[in-house]
């Protein structure tokens, strides 16, 4: 297991489709480039929401996971 | 009768299907860019419009809605009631209230029943309400863009509409930034 530092959290449970997105992106401009973004998420649709978005903004997803319905993103800012 | 199929020979040198993104071409590393015409005034039309901008906006797009007819009544300040200079033109506003909490269905409106059961199921399934999208939107960047035609026609002000507007165009500059655009709405 590695540890990483998380250097921001966004809380987007309960939150339907776009704000986990909305939300995530006002909050990553405060990481500085190459920093850790921690989202977590009840939307099931923001699964495939995360991986279109990393991929639109040249974010990086790095890891996703699900547990107990709540879904978790870390991304690594561009 | 016999049928030849030709396959083209099958060899390790055909590349791989691209999956990802085509590379950007060298030096032309452009914003890309989305443009949407907001012409409708009705709750079902104007909400996918604030989330689709409010989106592009979240994904560095460059956002710009060019608001026209019935569209711009949503973006009439709260406070207003009825806006317009002659008899004809309060009429409308007094049939279609403005503002961005007063939006009415396309269709099961029954008379602000349809509005009011999907504000219950917004609330109840965590949706953004279309304030809360329009607030995310202007704070994100999203420009609006609103027709001066329609401004002129239905008796709106600049001061009617919210501060968030940008300057009123017609409809060269709409047709110019939907060229330009990566990708153009009509909503």
């Amino acid at each position: 297991m590695t540890l990483v530092a998380i250097n921001q959290l966004v809380d987007a449970k309960g939150l339907s489709c776009p704000m986990p997105i909305v939300k995530t992106a006002q909050a990553i401009k405060s990481v500085a480039p190459g920093g850790l973004i921690e989202v977590l998420a009840t939307d099931p649709g923001s699964v495939k929401d995360f991986a279109a978005w990393a991929r639109t903004t040249g974010h990086e997803l790095i890891e996703q996971s699900v547990d107990g319905g709540i879904f978790r993103f870390v991304l690594r800012r561009k | 009768m016999t049928l030849t199929i030709e396959r083209p020979v099958e060899s390790a040198a055909v590349p791989a299907p691209q999956l990802e993104a085509a590379p950007e071409i060298a030096g032309a590393a452009k914003t890309k860019e989305l443009v949407i015409v907001n012409w409708s005034g009705d709750l079902d039309k104007v909400w996918p419009v604030l989330i689709l901008s409010s989106t592009a906006a979240a994904s560095g797009l460059r956002c710009r809605v060019f608001v026209t007819f019935w569209g711009l009544l949503p973006f009439v300040k709260d406070k207003e009631r009825i806006v317009g200079e002659n008899w004809m033109q309060k009429m409308l506003t007094l049939m279609q209230r403005p503002g961005i909490d007063h939006l009415k269905l396309s269709k099961m409106n029954f008379l602000g029943m349809g509005p009011w059961m999907m504000g219950s199921l917004r609330k109840k399934y965590g949706v953004a309400s279309p304030r809360e999208l329009l607030d995310a939107a202007t704070a994100m960047g999203v420009e609006f863009i609103p027709c001066q035609m329609t401004m002129d026609m239905f008796g709106l002000k600049r001061e009617d509409l919210i501060d968030e507007m940008g300057e009123p165009a017609g409809a060269a500059t709409a047709i110019e930034i939907m060229t330009e655009a990566d990708a153009s709405l009509f909503i």
